[in-house]
């Protein structure tokens, strides 16, 4: 018998386990990257400490990062940080500290290439699935045993190809398209599978626009998201410095996929999520009208240069309306860079903003925005569940950065295709 | 194991923030004081009234959400014995076996708050007393029954020096 054709996930975590797989099989595939953030990495250095290891496999691709409450807001927070960079003295391992940026932006700037299995302590570690690689979210203990063998074990998944062509209407972006799947397959819909998105919409995609489709790939249950390895990938990886990391990544036309999911990009519309279920997908305009208190914009969702690019356009000359705090986060240090040579920062002062040092805001409810009761904001992060930003009180629509950004303007939600006629 | 315990149930896309809220984010570094806020979103009361042994009896996508491994290691801290659902996120069910939290997926309409179960964890099998009858549970995949019964994954690679899968 001929070998069957591969996914993309079947070829990354066979050529790992140096043989070949099939969705299905039980296998332990090596890594050649594994993080943890400030949230879960203090819990992995301690599994490790008990396994009594005193090594990491491979110091340069093992990573800590400070980024869900940088700077600590708590003695607690500030102890736990100490944690982390004492285990990356001792053990050689990357430390990357308060104001360097969100941990799956990070991943994709410095540290992922197509081809590359990626394991990391957060659920959205499938972000980095973007680049060609493949990217899972794991616990601290997981990932702590990952870092120090340098292997972990995989069920192999199966995959949902998800293909999308056409062009985006105007004030439509990939954040829309991703909630459109995640409202269609529902929050576990696509538990246990890897999502491959396809197309010519995700060809003329940017690096930008298809990170947010892998990060929100967790929000259906997916174990991970992964687009090909292309020209765009080249060019991205050629930007920040790897362009010799480059190899191209698809699919066997004869592989076998779970399910096919067509989408015509051009009928979008832009979405919301409704309090408090990611999947609660809804038109923008059954949202319309809603007042809104805090405009949040930022996370490893839309917080990349054309995310603050969008923002920026809309809030251009304007102010904020006075009823709504406007909170703005860059994901990276090299982001919030450029962001400040286009005169992107600018803008955002002037329309009222708070501007936010890289890192993970108030998005897991630590700091730097929690909200009070009965308050609602509008968020472009990729969880909106009861007590996410700090107070089960309060309510979370999840939006692009356009609609959030409009919204911002009017003081409820509004519709950021008005800003395109 | 059979591990003895009243039902107490929740419902469907428990989330990790519900099982352990983000406002606590600083409790992480002290366990037994975070495990106080067990399944506070979800249900205010739940770590004042359950008892050692109890069991969280819930709909489809548990535990679904952030990474966060504090979530299963609060609920086996605050001494439930077993959670019992229709299905559950990867990331939590994955978490669950490795902190020796035990997992079985299962018809949980059959099951109403209040219930007394009994749980065959090597079976697979589950009994309601309170009902007369007896439910079926999904087995766990070879790697998970293996960690499970070394009492989580820090034991198991104690015992291995790597994963057994098979």
């Amino acid at each position: 018998m001929g070998a069957m054709g591969k996914t993309i996930a079947e070829r990354i975590i066979g050529e790992h386990a140096a043989r070949e797989v099939s969705a299905g099989d039980l296998v332990i595939a090596s890594v050649d990257v594994a993080a943890v953030q400030d949230g879960t990495g203090p819990l992995a250095v301690d599994q490790i400490r008990k396994l009594g290891f005193e090594k990491v496999h491979d110091p340069a691709n093992s990573i800590l990062f400070i980024d869900h409450a940088a700077p600590s807001p708590r003695k607690e927070l500030s102890n736990s940080h100490m944690k982390l960079r004492e285990f990356a003295t001792k053990t050689g391992a990357v430390l990357s500290e308060v104001g360097e940026g969100i941990i799956h932006q990070r991943l994709v700037e410095s540290w992922v290439s197509p081809g590359d299995i990626v394991i990391g302590a957060d659920s959205h570690s499938c972000t980095s699935g973007a680049l060609g690689a493949f990217a899972t979210g794991m616990g601290s203990t997981d990932v702590a045993i990952g870092m120090v063998l340098g292997r972990t074990w995989f069920r192999v998944p199966e995959t949902f190809l998800i293909e999308v062509n056409g062009t985006l209407p105007p004030g439509v972006y990939s954040k829309d398209l991703i909630l459109h799947i995640i409202g269609m397959l529902r929050a576990d819909g696509a538990t246990y599978k890897a999502l491959e998105f396809v197309g010519d919409t995700i060809q003329e995609f940017s690096v930008d626009s298809r990170l947010v489709l892998c990060n929100m790939a967790v929000e259906a249950g997916a174990k991970t998201g992964i687009c090909e390895a292309d020209d765009k990938t080249r060019a991205f990886l050629k930007e920040t410095g790897r362009g010799k990391k480059f190899k191209p990544i698809t699919s066997d036309q004869s592989a076998n996929f779970e399910r096919v999911v067509k989408i015509d990009a051009s009928k979008l519309e832009p979405l919301l999520a409704f309090p408090h279920t990611v999947d609660n997908v809804k038109p923008v305009s059954e949202g319309k009208g809603v007042k809104v208190d805090q405009v949040f914009i930022g996370t490893c969702t839309n917080g990349r240069l054309e995310d603050l690019r969008v923002a920026a356009h809309i809030l251009k000359g304007k102010e904020r309306h006075r009823a709504t705090r406007l909170v703005i986060c860059p994901a990276s240090r090299d982001i919030y860079r450029e962001a400040m040579k286009e005169g992107l920062l600018e803008v955002f002062m002037e329309a009222g903003a708070a501007l936010m040092a890289p890192g993970c805001g108030p998005c897991v409810g630590v700091h730097e925005g929690v909200l009070g009761d009965g308050e609602i904001c509008v968020s472009t992060a990729n969880r909106n569940f009861k007590g996410r930003m700090g107070n089960p009180e309060a309510f979370v629509y999840l939006s692009s950065p356009a609609t959030a950004a409009y919204s911002a303007l009017k003081g409820e939600i509004a519709d950021p295709r008005e800003v395109f006629r | 194991m059979i591990l003895k315990g009243k039902a107490w149930k929740f419902g469907d896309d428990i989330s990790t923030d519900l099982i352990c809220p983000g406002r606590y984010f600083h409790l992480r570094s002290n366990l037994p004081e975070l495990a106080k806020h067990v399944l506070e979103d979800a249900d205010a009361e739940f770590a004042k009234k359950m008892a050692e042994g109890d069991v969280v009896v819930a709909g489809k996508n548990f535990g679904c959400g952030s990474s966060r491994e504090h979530a299963p290691t609060i609920m086996k801290l605050a001494g439930v014995s077993v959670v019992l659902a229709k299905s559950f996120a990867r990331i939590f069910y994955r978490n669950g076996i490795n902190v020796g939290l035990p997992l079985l997926e299962c018809d949980t309409d059959k099951i109403d708050e209040g219930d007394e179960l009994e749980v065959d964890l090597s079976l697979g099998r589950i009994v309601n007393r309170s009902k007369g009858i007896e439910l079926a549970a999904r087995p766990l995949p070879q790697a998970m029954i293996n960690i499970l019964n070394d009492g989580g994954l820090v034991p198991h690679i104690k015992k291995y020096g790597d994963f057994k899968v098979d």
